[in-house]
């Protein structure tokens, strides 16, 4: 099932071409491609995070969206409210939205399918409900504006950065950081535990058979999914300059699976591939049309009928049938 | 009393979606969206029979009619493939639906606010315990009930509703016993559409139309049925009853806390006893 590349592919070190050319994002593109590349890295982990229970455990979770609130809020709250700086704010958001889907991971894991998805979506409306009323901790509707940018001046010292405004330099902690989370997630998704996870999508039964404790391991996904959600709202409250309540209303959680699917659940560079496409698309589209959300259920039911294992999935087909062609 | 005829309404519409999930254990986002396209479909068949006294009830069979139509040709078309996929692309499948329509509506009546007037019969009100009571708001509340134990009656006491029982038991034994599994879906969607476009065509008099009314409707149309039961007609009956009461003694108990509390319930009735008050466990 997981999809992969010939090995002489897999021989080219993508993740490290990629990882280098957006280093070079802020030197070779305008102000504002660093931009949309800050919001691709974001929307990337958060995406890379879901993928975790979506395709790795086979979680269908439409609530995830409560734990990237929850760490925009506390990295927003941390930094705003109580003047914590951020490099103790990031791990706060982090612990916190963990904490958060410990509690209600606990009680998730033990419904199954359409249930299970059903109270991540009550937990998340109840996480979106306290942000939008609680006035004195979150700022209600009104949100938390201005959250301050992490001090990052030191950065000028360095070499060819000088010219650099707050937004590049922004840019940079976000690529690392994000770069250090995904290989905290793929090393996850490689390791022994994340094989049991696998085994657990693939037949909960028999894992259990074998004398896998399948609640604890969901439970054990769900909050390292959570964490890592966290930390990619923590990054993207001081990116978007503020935290709202929508970022924590159900709808988002369905674009963040969207992003999964598109890039493709079945492969780990998947999700972070649909974040970028997705993003992409929306900046060109909604410079033509005001009717995105038309435009983003098409792509959906396309995705949905003509290639349910996204992008990646189509091109590990059309792959496979190209090296089988030359092979005969 | 408005409570009640709110909760008249509400209850119409997790009505069908409960029905669509009884039958096709699949949860239906679109749901609150075909009440909103039958909410603009009885505004425009008004436009059209303006002058006429009936304007308004010929809107709201255009409304029941059409929504059904809509929902035949999307099952028909498209949903009837994604039968036996996993829950994740029915769910992603019905979202995409609220994407799709929620923009095609807005691209054929705009964004402003639209409304109906009440039909003329039913102009007017009477007093009751000092408050006026409109004669409109007293049709709600006697329709709805009506509605629900006809759908009720059908699917307990007609052969059809038996086929529907069984096909929501063991879709493939019935498909072996040689009923056309195939159209009772449709025919299933369809009515559950139809509630849906009932309800927006009914609510017009009442409430004005706006886009964004779809989500909004959606999601208190899902703690409903979670609350009584995914499946349940009854359930669903009680659950419209309760959300009411939960939402106005949440408002006494924590002020601003109210939505709140009607989640918080939810969460926990699907802790505690995920087929909701009044339905059954389903394995």
């Amino acid at each position: 099932m997981t999809g992969r590349f010939s090995p002489r592919s897999r021989r080219i070190p993508w993740t490290l071409i990629v990882f280098a050319l957006a280093l070079f994002v802020p030197w070779l593109g305008s102000r504002y491609d660093t931009f949309l590349a800050t919001q691709i890295l974001i929307y990337a982990l958060f995406a890379l995070s879901l993928n975790l229970l979506l395709g790795v455990t086979g979680l269908t979770s439409f609530g995830h969206v409560a734990y990237f609130g929850i760490g925009a809020y506390v990295c927003g709250i941390f930094m705003k409210t109580l003047g914590v700086p951020f490099f103790l704010a990031f791990p706060a958001a982090g612990i916190g939205s963990g904490l958060f889907a410990l509690v209600f991971g606990y009680f998730c894991v033990r419904l199954t399918k359409i249930y299970f998805a059903m109270l991540t979506l009550a937990f998340s409306q109840i996480v979106w409900a306290i942000c939008f009323k609680w006035n004195d901790v979150t700022g209600g509707d009104q949100g938390l504006p201005d959250v301050p940018f992490p001090d990052l001046d030191w950065m000028s010292g360095l070499p060819g950065f000088g010219h650099f405004r707050i937004g590049e330099k922004f840019y940079f902690l976000t690529l690392i950081l994000v770069m250090l989370c995904v290989a905290v997630l793929h090393r996850l998704e490689r390791s022994p535990f994340g094989r049991v996870l696998t085994t657990i999508r693939e037949n909960p039964e028999r894992a259990a058979f074998v004398g896998v404790n399948v609640r604890a391991y969901e439970l054990a996904a769900f909050t390292a999914a959570g964490v890592f959600a966290g930390f990619s709202g923590a990054l993207f409250g001081i990116f978007n300059r503020g935290v709202f309540a929508d970022y924590v209303f159900w709808s988002k959680s369905a674009d963040v699976m969207i992003m999964t699917i598109l890039g493709g659940m079945n492969h780990f560079w998947g999700p972070a591939i649909g974040a970028a496409v997705l993003t992409i698309l929306n900046q060109q589209i909604t410079s033509y049309t005001e009717y995105w959300p038309f435009v983003l259920g098409t792509i959906l039911v396309i995705l949905l009928f003509v290639f349910p294992g996204g992008i990646m999935g189509a091109l590990d087909a059309g792959w496979t049938r190209l090296t089988h062609r030359r092979d005969a | 009393m408005g409570g009640l005829t709110a909760a008249m309404f509400l209850f119409l519409i997790a009505s069908g979606l409960s029905l669509i999930f009884g039958v096709l254990r699949v949860l239906n986002f679109a749901h609150g969206s075909f009440y909103m396209i039958g909410a603009y479909l009885a505004w425009q068949v008004v436009r059209w029979t303006s002058p006429s006294g009936a304007a308004f009830w010929l809107a709201t069979v255009g409304a029941v009619v059409g929504v059904a139509l809509l929902g035949g040709i999307i099952e028909r078309l498209l949903f009837r493939h994604l039968y036996g996929r996993e829950e994740l692309y029915q769910l992603l499948f019905t979202y995409a639906l609220v994407l799709i329509l929620g923009d095609a509506a807005k691209f054929t009546w705009g964004t402003d606010q639209l409304s109906v007037s009440r039909p003329v019969i039913l102009n007017g009100g009477f007093t009751l315990f000092g408050t006026i009571l409109p004669y409109y708001n007293l049709f709600i509340i006697i329709v709805g009930p009506l509605i629900a134990l006809g759908v009720w009656l059908m699917l307990t006491r007609t052969g059809l509703g038996r086929m529907v029982r069984a096909a929501a038991l063991d879709r493939e034994m019935l498909d072996a016993l040689g009923a056309n599994v195939g159209w009772l879906y449709t025919g299933m969607f369809m009515l559950s559409a139809g509630l849906a476009g009932l309800a927006g065509a009914l609510v017009t008099p009442i409430q004005s139309i706006v886009p964004g009314m779809d989500v909004e409707i959606i999601v208190q149309a899902f703690i409903v049925v979670v609350i009584g039961g995914l499946g349940s007609f009854w359930g669903t009956f009680w659950g419209s009853m309760l959300y009411g009461q939960v939402l106005s003694f949440g408002i006494l108990i924590f002020p601003g806390f109210s939505l709140f509390s009607v989640f918080a319930l939810m969460a926990v009735i699907l802790i505690v006893r995920p087929w909701g008050l009044f339905g059954k466990p389903i394995r």
